[in-house]
């Protein structure tokens, strides 16, 4: 039965084979090359029809659809609406109020309302919202939980230990607020279009756009109406261009267009490659009993093990009902490919430390997200021509704090200065078409910014020694709560988190309780709560380079190691129809936005890009 | 030609989104929750465009009720290609007492205000599921109603709508002045792009009252309690036809 229906495909594929070779094109589609079917080895399934992988030029289905894009100027465009993106825009607008100059300022933001895709503990150092808007609390800024209580241990399989938290230690944290991080983001694009920015959620930058002479022109949104083979639907429309002076990418962490820039500008050539970690959250409703409003707790040790990079977090919030949130942080530089973050943080939850609170209660939200976590040494150059990089996708997360949102904002606030200086002066001649601003980068060399994440350089690199966790812990004992982090060397990472990962065959697959549904859940019902949606016939936006890859190398090898660290479920290894051998099987509507396939795939053949605007979880303020 | 069609499009929670029942029973969670427009209005909007653009109808004018954010969905339905819109503001407890029975009577009250040709509009809410306004505002109107519409063609002063039924297709041919209701097979609802949606910013949204159409909102139902659905029980696995049996037995079923 399977050699007649191949036998039939191939006599199809003869016959448009013959078809197209009546078109002009020099190459044929893939899908339709004849040397395909009758290699003597059974053909990759096609997965990848995304076409930043198969080009629409070559394509016979394309033929005769207008691509033209609708263009518009605005002075300023910041590609994405967090924390650093709204910041920058606010401060541009302050600014150019402040000077009584017009400015137009667009923010696009890939989800479909401000605050959707923002997932964070989060404990808020308010440092930079102060600088930003000293009457937050008039304005009714949603921090509501001001931290009265800190608590840290280790923990083994059965018990806690306490650790006492002494004042000067990094994850002190006297005067900050437990925020429910995507509200606070509602709350500054309420601010920004207060103040006459135009945000745009649903509209994804899918593109950047150059000059003639290499500058950054802008950018275009994503295009609409392409069905999941590839091909255009009666309702294609083309992405629309942005044009700016200056373009402000603030996508957070890994950002997909960043991913090209820095190819493209050599950005990273004297730095180290970023590192990170998998931040996974959910948020609970608990018995009124067992809620202590304010409280911050953080753990290290079980379930990991020492060599694992990672940690807990539990905060309980003070806003109307008795939530709390908590997470589990895994760094991406794990060696062993069965580890599935998801699968810890379920069974972290029954420790019976953490049992204890959450016993009688229900789980509202789940997300997760990728943070960065290589600090001073994986900054890269910050400014191109007619561009700059803010917040966490440059990366200035302060990795012992956990804190990277006062960074984020304050390198926005920095860049919206700097460029508001650069485009208003009316001396300033461009030797480029798109504004190059290197004032940012020297000005954030200066600023506090800079001065933290120096002094907190080598805790993290410190993890890598033979003592693991507790090596780390007691050179953060030493060098910075005493040294201030004032010694003169700068540790190294180790390397691209895609390099780490061993052999399947030197490993140990990890035992896992199953989800009993009441503390602990299995991952679909865990996806549904994030709300994630795609529109479905589009192509898959977890493109992969080579469609063989999957199998030949991360099955082979690592025993697929994406099917255990997606923390949504989009990577599966089904068995072929035909009985011999495996498939991958890509669930992109599942896709939660947490970048860690594109960071962690050992082979580096998944190419995260963004989807259709409005589609990726819907969360509410976690 | 003179016609003019009035679109109702409902503000609704995603379709996608998990619903929660809030703690006190007495609804569900609204608050930061993502909302789309309902998508049965999506392809009336559609519809109403279709029309507009093959030069059969004037002027599309999208209708909204609801507070502040309902403007958030009439701009979608302006970005597809309507031409104006009326937000109809009803705000608090009137809000949460607002069903189909309130609706109809300020469709019916625009209708007659704005000289209606034709009233498109979805043939449910997804959050409800009434799937009476329609009907209702007909009613209210005296005009006839071509409901759960999978196609319609204007012929002069009639309406031809083809409708799917239990039984198949019905196909009826309506005067004008008259109410259709959107089925999920009338069309495929257009992208909302970015240039559209900045041209709507433009496009004007009259804000009205419903006191000022003469419309009593008062309700006659009271929600007394919201529920989660209870949580499906697993199933058992019988190995044999005589083991089936004796369960059943066993649980009184036969």
């Amino acid at each position: 039965l399977e050699s007649h229906s191949r036998c039939s495909i191939f006599y199809q594929t003869r016959k448009y084979v013959r078809i197209l070779k009546a078109f002009q094109g020099e190459c044929l589609p893939s899908y339709l090359c004849a040397s395909r079917w009758s290699s003597t080895t059974a053909p990759a399934p096609r997965i990848t029809t995304h076409y930043s992988v198969c080009p629409r030029d070559k394509d016979a289905r394309w033929e005769g659809v207008t691509m033209e894009r609708f263009a518009d100027e605005a002075d300023v465009v910041i590609v994405g609406g967090g924390p650093a993106g709204l910041s920058a825009a606010i401060r541009l607008k302050q600014l150019a109020n402040q000077h009584d100059k017009e400015l137009r300022v667009c923010v696009v933001e890939k989800a479909s309302q401000i605050g959707a895709h923002i997932l964070s503990g989060a404990c808020l150092e308010p440092s930079a919202l102060i600088e930003l808007i000293p009457d937050w609390k008039e304005r009714g800024a949603p921090l509501n939980t001001p931290v009265t209580e800190d608590k840290f241990g280790i923990l083994t399989k059965k018990y806690r230990i306490p650790v006492p938290i002494l004042p000067g230690l990094p994850m002190n944290n006297h005067g900050n607020y437990i925020v429910r991080l995507g509200h606070l983001v509602r709350w500054l694009g309420e601010q920004a279009e207060e103040l006459g920015v135009e945000l745009y959620p649903g509209y994804a930058a899918s593109e950047v756009l150059f000059h003639e002479d290499g500058s950054v022109k802008g950018i275009a949104t994503n295009d609409v109406g392409i069905s999941k083979d590839g091909s255009p639907k009666d309702v294609f429309e083309r992405g629309m261009e942005l044009h700016a002076k200056v373009t402000v990418f603030g996508e957070g962490c890994h950002g997909h267009l960043a991913k090209q820039l820095y190819k493209r500008f050599k950005l990273r050539e004297n730095c180290e490659p970023q590192t990170y970690a998998i931040g996974l959250k959910e948020l609970w409703l608990i018995d009124e009993k067992n809620w202590r409003p304010g409280r911050v707790e953080h753990t290290v040790g079980w379930p990991l093990d020492r060599n694992t990079y990672g940690g807990s977090f539990l905060y309980h919030l003070d806003e109307k009902e008795p939530l709390v949130a908590l997470g589990l942080v895994v760094g991406l530089d794990y060696q062993n490919p069965y580890l599935s973050p998801f699968r810890e943080f379920q069974r972290w939850k029954h420790h019976p430390s953490v049992a204890s609170t959450l016993k009688g209660g229900s789980r509202i939200s789940y997300g997760a997200r990728a943070l960065n976590e290589g600090g001073f040494q994986s900054v890269p150059k910050l400014t191109f021509p007619g561009g700059v990089l803010i917040g966490c996708s440059p990366g200035f997360m302060n990795v012992p704090k956990i804190k990277g949102t006062h960074t984020a904002m304050k390198s926005g606030m920095l860049a919206a200065e700097c460029i508001f200086q650069t485009i208003t002066d009316e001396n300033f001649e461009s030797r480029t078409a798109g504004i190059h601003v290197p004032k940012y980068e020297e000005s954030l060399k200066n600023s506090w910014v800079w001065k933290e994440l120096y002094s907190v350089r080598n805790i993290r690199p410190s993890f890598h020694s033979y003592f693991g966790l507790y090596g780390g812990m007691i050179y953060t004992g030493i060098f910075y709560w005493i040294l201030r982090g004032k010694e003169p060397w700068t540790l190294k990472h180790i390397g691209e988190d895609s390099n780490q990962l061993k052999p399947a065959k030197d490993c140990t697959p990890i035992e896992y309780p199953k989800p009993d549904g009441k503390l602990s859940f299995d991952l679909l019902s865990s996806v549904a709560l994030s709300g994630t949606n795609h529109e479905h016939d589009q192509p898959p936006h977890l493109t992969l380079m080579d469609d063989s890859v999957p199998v030949a190398k991360n099955l082979a090898v690592y025993d697929g190691p994406e099917q255990h660290f997606c923390p949504a479920g989009v990577y599966e290894y089904v068995p072929l129809e035909s009985g011999d051998g495996m498939r991958l099987q890509i669930n992109a509507q599942n896709c939660v936005h947490c970048k860690t396939c594109d960071i962690k795939d050992p082979s580096q053949n998944i190419n995260w890009v963004v989807p259709e605007g409005g589609g990726g979880p819907a969360y509410n303020g976690m | 030609m003179s016609a003019r069609v009035l679109v109702g499009v409902k503000r609704v929670i995603d379709y996608a989104v998990k619903i929660r029942v809030k703690p006190d029973n007495t609804g569900v969670v609204t608050d930061g929750v993502k909302h789309s427009m309902n998508p049965f209005c999506e392809i009336a909007v559609e519809e109403a465009v279709k029309l507009k653009e093959k030069k059969l109808i004037k002027e599309v004018v999208a209708v909204s009720c609801g507070p502040q954010q309902a403007q958030e969905t009439i701009r979608t339905a302006l970005a597809m290609g309507a031409d104006r819109g009326i937000h109809v503001e009803v705000s608090g407890k009137d809000y949460d007492n607002l069903g189909p029975l309130q609706v109809s009577k300020i469709l019916a009250a625009l209708a007659k205000k704005e000289e209606t040709s034709l009233i498109i509009l979805g043939k449910q809410a997804i959050d409800d599921d009434c799937n009476q306004t329609g009907q209702m505002t007909a009613a209210l109107l005296d005009w006839p109603q071509g409901t759960f519409a999978s196609e319609v063609v204007l012929e002069g002063d009639k309406v031809k709508v083809i409708r799917e039924i239990d039984g198949g297709l019905e196909t009826v041919r309506l005067k004008m002045p008259a109410v259709i209701t959107a089925d999920l097979r009338l069309n495929t609802p257009r992208y909302a792009t970015l240039p559209n949606i900045m041209k709507a910013k433009k496009k004007k949204i009259d804000v009205v009252k419903p006191g000022e159409l003469g419309v009593d909102l008062t309700s006659h139902l009271e929600v007394l309690r919201v529920d989660e659905p209870p949580q499906r029980q697993a199933g058992m696995k019988v190995e044999t036809v005589e083991e089936l049996i004796s369960r059943l037995k066993e649980a009184g079923r036969m």
